[in-house]
């Protein structure tokens, strides 16, 4: 078992024998130097730097659109440049409904993505066709790509998708490295 | 020029309008808003719905799933005769439109004020019954004594 001892306002972790030492030890300790590990320090300047794509398919968008307007400032995040080309963004937020005939396209626009790189389907229609169980639209896009974070709504509220960016950036936290 | 900076300075001394989001919410939703589903019970706990699946008739995504079985009066669920077994909403195909809540006889099904729905996988995102029905009965903010 590992003690915990306060010594001059700083916590620090001592193990009775190095064998002890366990996963929170380590954490505890890196919280109090300030050198970590590589990966640590790669998965959160990750995650603190989504840009995500230009690509607004539907009603959706008009969210996307305030969601980066003053009001809820996605720049809080550090995802405020909507990057026209593919080739400077990390996330894809996949807003709107994407018919058979933008299926390719948007194929194509993820595979010009440079990795790393993530996918935010955004609403019902995009995660898995909503209302519209029709011939027309592709019934979620995780048909074509790999999807991270689903958000739910029709559309979902800014805030709704800012909770979905902070659930990938956890992602990102979690995973180093991939 | 001169007009130009008068409004610059005008928006320099106002407020900032940005909601800082997840520190602090915007304070309440709109009255009419209609965020994620509970399944509301009545004051004495018992449930409100009676499985009558007219939820999943008039769903235009389809989002609901109810299978329906019978009470007895050992295993008195509802005050129906029928009580839900299993209740699953899809909240990915869920439109939130309402239509289940106005065509609910007993008002079981309530759609609630949380809007923060995200998930990693498709599946956690079907809500079933347990995730559904609320933890201890007027939680999802409703009266239970009301009648409908």
């Amino acid at each position: 078992m590992a003690v915990t001892v306060q010594a001059r306002g700083i916590q620090v972790v001592r193990a009775p024998s190095a064998r002890a030492v366990t996963e929170a030890d380590v954490r505890a300790l890196e919280g109090n130097i300030l050198t970590t590990t590589v990966d640590r320090i790669v998965a959160w300047s990750r995650k603190s730097s989504i840009w995500p794509v230009q690509f607004g398919l539907a009603c959706c968008a008009i969210e996307m659109m305030s969601t980066a307007a003053a009001r809820f400032d996605i720049a809080r995040f550090g995802s405020e440049l909507f990057r026209a080309s593919p080739r400077q963004a990390d996330l894809m937020i996949v807003s709107g409904r994407v018919s058979q005939k933008m299926a390719p396209v948007l194929k194509h626009i993820y595979e010009q993505m440079l990795e790393p790189k993530w996918v935010i389907a955004m609403g019902d229609c995009a995660s898995c066709g909503g209302v519209f169980n029709n011939y027309a639209l592709v019934q979620g896009v995780d048909k074509l790509i790999p999807v991270d974070v689903y958000v739910a709504g029709c559309p979902p509220r800014p805030e709704a998708l800012l909770y979905g960016l902070l659930k990938l950036q956890e992602l990102i936290a979690s995973r180093p490295r991939t | 020029m001169l007009k130009g900076m008068a409004v610059t300075f005008r928006y320099l001394f106002r407020p900032p309008i940005t909601v800082v989001y997840p520190e602090q919410k915007r304070p309440a939703v709109q009255p009419r808003f209609k965020g994620r589903h509970w399944l509301t019970l009545y004051e004495d706990g018992m449930e409100r719905c009676v499985g009558c699946e007219l939820c999943v008739i008039v769903c235009p995504s389809q989002a609901i799933y109810v299978k329906a079985a019978e009470n007895t009066p050992e295993h008195q669920v509802s005050k129906g005769e029928r009580y839900a077994e299993e209740f699953q909403i899809n909240e990915l195909r869920c439109i939130f439109c309402g239509l289940c809540e106005e065509a609910c006889p007993t008002g079981a099904i309530v759609l609630g004020r949380e809007y923060e729905l995200a998930g990693y996988t498709r599946a956690s995102m079907i809500y079933t019954k347990p995730m559904l029905t609320e933890p201890y009965p007027g939680s999802s903010g409703r009266d239970p004594g009301r009648e409908i």
